[in-house]
C-alpha cells in the first residue's frame, strides 16, 4: 500500500487517461452514517489518500473500486482508525460517524471498533473453536453467562448463514472450516457485537465462485440491518451486490454515485475506461 | 552428458553438508556411547579372581583391565602386560586398586565362595565369610551355615538401618529443628526492647518449651542408642585370600555377593537394585560411593526454580520490546545489549550474583528479618535461591530473543482481527498473541533449560557445595528452604572425578553421573518439547 501512488501510473497501465478536474456530482443522502471531508492521508510523505470527499448512507451496500493501490483499502481502514496501527501514517481532514469526529479526543477506540465491524481479505479466525471465535468479541465487551453466549453465537452463525454447517461441532478449531466458511465465520464474528457497520476489505479475494456466491447473498440479507462498506477488485461483484459505488484512483475519489447509473452512465472519461476494462 | 561445472560444484556442496552433519552425529552418538558403555557397565558385578602370585601373595580381585607395559625399546625384550585390580580391603591394604604384573601370576582361580561385601565405611571387602557372631557367641559356621543366615540378617538389618535414619533424620531432625528454632527466639527476644514483665512472660515460655524439647530429646536419643546397640549386635568375621581375619558388624554391610556363584538372573537383579541406589540414595565415603539422589533433586529443583524466574521475566521484557515500545535507537540499543548479555561468561554472573543477590541483597535480608541468628548467615551465603536467580539472569537473553521472535511471527492480521473487534491491545496481546506466540517462548525455555541445567560454574560461588546435609525441602515447617545450599549433578561430576580421595574407584561414578546429566536434561528438554507440541497443535495458525 505504501508508495502506492508513485507505483502505479497511467503510463504503466498503457493507456492515455486524461486527469479532468471537474467535480463530478455527488449523490445525495439523506442520513448519511459516515462521511468524510476533505480527508487525506499519508505514509510518511508518500499520499494515500488525496482530499476524498464521500457519505455513506444507512443500511445500504456502499462498494469501493479501483485498481490496486488506488488507496480503498486505505480509505476503509480509517473508519474503524486500523491505520492507527502504523506509526508513520498522518490523517488530515474531517471524518465523522454520525456526525462526530473519528479522530476526536473524546473516541475510544476499541468502542469505535466495536461499532464499526470489520472483515478482512484473507480470513482470519483464531485459533480457537468455532464457538469461542464468535463469542471472542462478546468476551472483550463483558459478556460471561455462557447462556447468553451460546445465544449470540446461534444468532451471529445463523445470520452469517453458516449456522446449519457447523451446528455439530461448536467445539472444533476454526481452522478446520474451508475458505468459504471461515470469512462467514469472521463475518459472524463481526456482527455477533452487534456493529451498525461492516467493512469488508475485499472479503471474496481468496474464494472460489460458489463461496462468492454465498457471501455476496449474505451481504444482501445483512444490508437489512447494517451499513455495509465493501472494498472489492471485482467490477462485476460491485455492480451485483452494491448501492452505491466510488471509484477511486491514484488516491482520489475519481467517482462517486448509485451502482445502476455509475455503472451505466459514468460521468468521468476515467471511470469508464476502468469499468470497461481499458485499465485496472 | 558432460557434467557442468556449476553442478559440479553444486554435489561437492551437497556432500560437504551431508558429511558435516555425519560427523556431528558420530560425535554425538560416540560421546553418548562412551557414557553409556562406562557408566552402565559400573553396575555390574564382575567376576572375583584368586590371584596367586609368585611371590605366594594370594590376592582376591576383580580384573578391570590390562596394558602394555612401558618398555625400554629394546627389540629383544618380550612386551610385558599388567592388570589393573580391584583388591578392596581398604582398611587392610590401604588402597582399592593394584596394578599386577602378569608374568608375576602364577595361578588363577575363581572361587566359588569367593564375597564381596559392600560396606557403609572402607569400600569393598573381598574376602571369604567364616562364621557368625552374637554377643561373642558363634551363630553359625561354614559357608553353607553362614550365609543362609547371613542374607535374612543383611534383610532384617536394612530394615533397621531405615528405621535408625528415619529416626535420626526425622524425629530427631524435627527436634533440632525445634531447638534451634527456639535459640533463635530467644536470641530474638533479648535484641528486643520490651517491658520487663512481658519479657520474664516470653523468657519463661520460651524455657518451657525448651525444656519439653530437650524431653522429647533424650527420649530419641535413648532410643536411637538403644536400636543402635542392637544394630551392632550381630558380627561377621571374615577373612581376606592372605588369611587376615576380621569382624565386621553385620548392620555395617550393604551387600554379601559370590560374584562366581551369582549366574545371569542374580547379576542381573543386583545391577538393578545397584542402578536404584545410584539414583535414590545418599552419597557416602566422600561421594565415592552410594547414590547421587541430592544431587538430583538439587539440579532438578534449582532449574525448576530458575524457570519460575525466567519465563515471566523474559515474556514480559520481550512483549515490551516487541510490542510497546516504539522502534528507535534506545530499543535498538536495549536488543544488541540483551543479545550480548548471552555472551557474557557465566562465572562473571556467578560473581555478580555473589555481589548482588547474596552479599546485598540476602545480607540486607538478614539484617532486617534473621537478625537473631547473626553472624551466622541465613540469606547472606550462598544457596538455592540465589543460584537460581543468577541462573535466571544468565537465561533471559534466551528467552527474551525466541519470545521476541515468536512474538514476530504472529501473523498482524491475526492482531487486526482481535483489534477490529473492539479489544484493546492488552486484551488482544493476552488472547490472540500470547497464546500463539506460547510455542516459541516455550522453545525459549527450552534453551534456557538446558543452558541451566548444564551450568556450574556461577553455582560454585552462589551456593552449590560438595555435600549437602540437608534437601531444600523437607518436613519441617515451612517445607521449603529456599536459603539452603545444594548438591549438583554437574559440580559433582567434578567433584567426585577431580577432587575425590579415591580417583579409581570414583572414575566410572564420573560417567554414570555425566550420563544421569544428561537425562536429567533431555528429560526436562523432552518434558518441554511435548507442551510446545500441544501447544502449537492448539493455537496452530496455519490458516492465517
Amino acid at each position: 500500500m505504501r508508495g502506492a501512488i508513485t507505483r502505479l501510473s497511467p503510463k504503466a497501465a498503457g493507456v492515455e487517461i486524461l486527469m479532468d478536474d471537474a467535480e463530478a456530482p455527488a449523490p445525495h443522502i439523506d442520513k448519511p452514517v459516515l462521511t468524510t471531508e476533505q480527508l487525506s492521508l499519508w505514509y510518511g510523505s508518500t499520499l494515500a489518500l488525496d482530499a476524498i470527499t464521500l457519505e455513506i448512507p444507512e443500511k445500504k451496500i456502499t462498494a469501493f473500486i479501483g485498481p490496486s493501490g488506488c488507496g480503498k483499502s486505505t480509505l476503509l481502514r480509517c473508519f474503524n482508525r486500523l491505520n492507527d496501527l502504523i506509526d508513520v501514517v498522518r490523517v488530515d481532514g474531517a471524518l465523522r460517524f454520525h456526525g462526530v469526529s473519528l479522530y476526536g479526543p473524546e473516541v475510544d477506540v476499541s468502542q469505535l471498533r466495536a461499532r464499526i465491524g470489520m472483515v478482512f481479505q484473507k480470513s482470519n479466525p483464531f485459533p480457537k473453536s468455532i464457538f469461542e471465535n464468535v463469542a471472542y468479541g462478546c468476551r472483550i465487551h463483558g459478556v460471561t453467562r455462557r447462556s447468553t453466549l451460546a445465544e449470540i453465537v446461534e444468532r451471529s452463525l445463523r445470520a452469517a448463514a453458516l449456522w446449519e454447517e457447523v451446528k455439530d461441532r461448536l467445539d472444533a478449531s476454526a481452522l478446520g472450516l474451508s475458505g468459504g466458511q471461515q470469512q462467514r465465520l469472521c463475518i459472524a464474528r463481526a456482527i455477533a457485537i452487534e456493529p451498525e457497520v461492516i467493512l469488508l476489505d475485499e472479503p471474496c479475494s481468496a474464494l472460489d465462485p460458489i463461496a462468492t456466491a454465498k457471501i455476496e447473498e449474505l451481504m444482501q440479507e445483512l444490508k437489512e440491518r447494517y451499513t455495509l462498506v465493501v472494498v472489492t477488485h471485482n467490477m462485476q461483484q460491485a455492480a451485483r451486490v452494491s448501492d452505491y459505488t466510488a471509484f477511486l484512483y491514484l488516491g482520489r475519489l475519481i467517482e462517486y454515485g448509485e451502482t445502476a447509473r455509475l455503472f451505466v452512465k459514468p460521468q468521468k472519461k476515467q471511470t469508464e475506461d476502468y469499468i470497461t476494462g481499458r485499465f485496472g | 552428458m558432460p557434467l557442468r561445472r556449476s553442478d559440479l560444484v553444486g554435489h561437492l556442496m551437497t556432500w560437504l553438508c551431508a558429511g558435516t552433519l555425519a560427523l556431528n552425529l558420530l560425535l554425538i552418538l560416540g560421546l553418548l556411547g562412551l557414557l553409556a558403555s562406562e557408566g552402565l557397565s559400573y553396575f555390574w558385578q564382575k567376576p572375583l579372581w584368586l590371584l596367586e602370585l609368585a611371590d605366594g601373595q594370594k590376592i582376591l580381585g576383580e580384573l578391570y583391565e590390562t596394558e602394555d607395559i612401558p618398555q625400554s625399546g629394546r627389540a629383544d625384550e618380550a612386551q610385558k602386560t599388567r592388570v589393573r585390580v580391584k583388591v578392596g580391603n581398604r582398611d587392610i591394604s590401604g588402597s582399592d586398586f593394584r596394578w599386577i604384573d602378569e608374568a608375576q601370576i602364577v595361578g588363577r582361580s575363581r572361587p566359588a565362595d569367593a564375597a564381596v561385601l559392600e560396606r557403609l565405611e572402607w569400600g569393598n571387602f573381598h574376602g571369604f565369610a567364616r562364621e557368625l557372631r552374637a554377643h561373642g557367641q558363634t551363630l553359625a559356621r561354614g559357608e553353607d551355615a553362614v550365609w543362609p543366615l547371613l542374607d535374612r540378617l543383611l534383610r532384617e538389618k536394612a530394615k533397621e538401618r531405615d528405621a535408625l535414619e528415619a529416626l535420626e533424620k526425622g524425629e530427631l531432625g524435627r527436634i533440632n529443628y525445634a531447638l534451634e528454632r527456639l535459640r533463635l527466639a530467644e536470641r530474638k527476644l533479648s535484641l528486643e526492647t520490651l517491658p520487663d514483665a512481658e519479657r520474664t512472660r516470653r523468657a519463661e515460655a520460651l524455657s518451657r518449651e525448651q525444656a519439653e524439647q530437650q524431653a522429647a530429646y533424650t527420649n530419641v536419643a535413648a532410643r536411637i542408642r538403644e536400636k543402635r546397640s542392637a544394630f551392632v549386635a550381630e558380627t561377621l568375621v571374615v577373612e581376606t585370600a592372605d588369611g587376615v581375619q576380621r569382624e565386621l558388624p553385620v548392620g555395617y554391610v550393604m551387600r554379601a555377593i559370590r560374584p562366581n556363584a551369582l549366574g545371569f538372573a542374580g547379576a542381573a537383579k543386583l545391577y538393578l537394585s545397584r542402578a536404584w541406589e545410584f539414583i535414590s540414595g545418599e552419597p557416602r565415603e566422600s561421594n565415592t560411593e552410594g547414590g547421587i539422589f541430592p544431587a538430583i533433586f538439587g539440579t532438578v529443583m534449582m532449574v525448576l526454580l530458575m524457570s519460575i524466574f525466567v519465563a515471566p521475566f523474559g515474556v514480559i521484557a520481550a512483549v515490551y520490546l516487541r510490542e510497546y515500545a516504539k522502534g528507535g535507537v534506545l530499543v535498538r540499543l536495549v536488543r544488541i545489549a540483551v543479545n550480548n548479555l548471552a555472551g557474557v561468561p557465566s562465572i562473571v554472573f556467578g560473581v555478580f550474583g555473589l555481589g548482588f543477590f547474596v552479599y546485598l541483597v540476602g545480607g540486607t535480608i538478614d539484617q532486617l528479618f534473621y537478625p537473631e541468628a547473626l553472624p551466622t548467615p541465613t540469606f547472606g551465603t550462598g544457596g538455592i535461591l540465589w543460584a537460581s536467580l543468577t541462573l535466571a539472569l544468565l537465561t533471559v537473553p534466551v528467552v527474551i530473543v525466541a519470545t521476541e521472535e515468536g512474538l514476530a511471527a504472529v501473523p498482524q492480521i491475526a492482531r487486526e482481527g482481535s483489534l477490529a473487534l473492539g479489544a484493546t491491545q492488552f486484551e488482544t496481546l493476552w488472547r490472540v498473541v500470547l497464546p500463539a506466540a506460547a510455542p516459541g517462548i516455550l522453545t525459549g525455555m527450552i534453551l534456557a533449560l538446558a543452558r541451566a541445567a548444564g551450568e556450574v560454574a556461577p553455582l560454585m560461588i552462589v551456593g552449590m557445595v560438595k555435600l549437602a546435609p540437608a534437601l531444600p525441602v523437607d518436613g519441617n515447617f515451612p517445607y521449603l528452604h529456599l536459603e539452603r545450599k545444594f548438591m549438583h549433578l554437574g559440580f559433582h561430576i567434578y567433584d567426585v572425578g577431580f577432587q575425590s580421595p579415591n580417583v579409581e574407584a570414583a572414575k566410572p561414578l564420573v560417567f554414570a553421573t555425566a550420563l544421569l546429566l544428561i537425562a536429567v536434561v533431555l528429560a526436562s528438554n523432552l518434558i518441554a518439547i511435548l507442551v510446545r507440541n500441544h501447544l502449537r497443535e492448539k493455537y496452530a495458525t496455519r490458516s492465517i
